[in-house]
């Protein structure tokens, strides 16, 4: 999370609780609620890295609130993470391994394998209907969210199929 | 199991093989299906996989080669095509992947047709079709033509598989030619009607659109290979959907 509320902080100064409540907005209610400890951590590890400066501020009968902006440090890293293209979401899949292996230990059957697994997917692909068709239509961000993992699944889903079709005509 | 209602739709045994140029095609290999009445079931796999002949078998469009059909507990064993045309009339609504509207009747008579063909008076059938036109959010196209619609050529054809309100909606592929922003639309309105008890059968390739059925049939060469009710209930076990959606730190 620390590069999004960097990014969050390119735009002036906030303090933790505003940027928890800044990302829900953005990110609608399909995005795991980030947790504000976790918000404090992570800004806490920003200051000592000296990519954010804090403030404390002063309120009237209640703790200081710490108000944080960017450095130059912190703008130069966003910078860098704009510039970076991120790596491929599928590099490693612990269910091809399984499927892989599983003739050879006479363990497990490759189609009741790939016929369990779908109906992981299917079920997470329900729960992703579920979440797009309750999530606010006006919010575009939340949407493609929601889509992108859809069509991810709808990727592996695919894939599924092609395993299916090519194992079945071994057998 | 004897305490189940009458299934809307039961197969035994159903088989269908394509005759054509080449070696026979085994389109359908021998299936059994009960759907409940308010399930909606959708049967998903590659293309080619015979689940579009399978909906055309369970719609009277096909007859099978062998193996027999009920629609509510009475079986179709016997029936001719001019009873199919009939109970498709009053029992099953379908929607097609390219919508098969008529081009030269306008959106309101497209609706309205199969409404007069079964027999319903002129006024219930224009009463119902404006409140179908209206539930899809069609007010004020009914005199449009289908080729002047874009996108919403599927909500009129959908329109016009319910006009006779029937017991059962079979659909092929009914997003099959549409964008994902169409896909969408499909989805949503198909769940709206199953809210409300409609029993669907949908057959697709888009595990997108399947999700929205609360039971899955996975379809690989002619037979099922998996029937899977999606409960839709408690979450994945791990990461599931907000696994998924997760953002890395």
């Amino acid at each position: 999370m620390r590069l999004p509320l960097l990014a969050l902080l390119a735009r002036g100064p906030a303090h933790g609780y505003e940027l928890k409540q800044d990302l829900e907005l953005l990110l609608g209610s399909a995005y795991p609620q980030p947790n504000v400890g976790q918000i404090y951590v992570t800004l806490g590890r920003l200051e000592k890295s000296g990519l954010i400066e804090g403030e404390d501020v002063e309120q009237s009968g209640r703790p200081n609130k710490k108000v944080y902006h960017l450095t130059d440090a912190g703008r130069e890293a966003l910078h860098a993470w704009f510039e970076e293209t991120e790596d491929e979401p599928r590099v490693r899949d612990e269910f091809f391994m399984k499927l892989a292996l599983a003739p050879q230990t006479g363990l497990a059957d490759q189609i009741a394998l790939i016929n369990r697994q779908r109906r992981q997917y299917l079920n997470t692909m329900r729960h992703l209907s579920k979440l797009a068709a309750a999530e606010n239509r006006d919010n575009r961000i939340a949407h493609l969210l929601i889509e992108g993992a859809m069509l991810h699944l709808q990727a592996d889903l695919d894939w599924l199929e092609r395993c299916q079709e090519e194992l079945e005509e071994l057998e | 199991m004897s305490d189940d209602p009458t299934p809307v739709l039961r197969a035994e045994g159903l088989v269908k093989t394509h005759h054509g140029e080449g070696a026979p095609a085994h389109a359908v290999r021998g299936v059994d299906l009960r759907v409940r009445p308010g399930e909606f079931v959708a049967v998903t796999g590659p293309s080619g996989a015979g689940k579009s002949t399978l909906l055309h078998l369970l719609g009277g469009l096909q007859r099978p080669d062998s193996g027999s059909i009920w629609l509510d507990g009475e079986c179709a064993d016997g029936w001719r095509e001019a009873r199919w045309a009939v109970e498709r009339r009053k029992r099953i609504g379908i929607v097609f992947q390219f919508f098969n509207l008529v081009s030269d009747l306008s959106v309101a008579d497209n609706v309205e047709l199969p409404a007069l063909l079964a027999g319903v008076p002129p006024k219930r059938a224009r009463a119902e079709r404006a409140d179908l036109l209206a539930e899809l959010g069609l007010e004020g196209k009914e005199r449009s033509m289908p080729g002047e619609l874009s996108g919403e050529q599927q909500r009129v054809a959908l329109a016009r598989a319910l006009v006779n309100r029937p017991p059962l909606l079979l659909a092929d592929e009914p997003a099959g030619s549409l964008d994902s922003k169409g896909t969408r639309e499909v989805m949503r309105l198909l769940t709206r009607f199953h809210q409300r008890g409609q029993t669907i059968v949908l057959v697709t390739h888009d595990a997108r659109l399947a999700s929205a059925a609360d039971r899955v049939i996975s379809f690989f060469d002619g037979r099922i290979a998996d029937d899977a009710a999606l409960d839709g209930g408690a979450p994945p076990r791990r990461a599931g959907a907000s696994g998924v959606l997760e953002l890395r730190d």
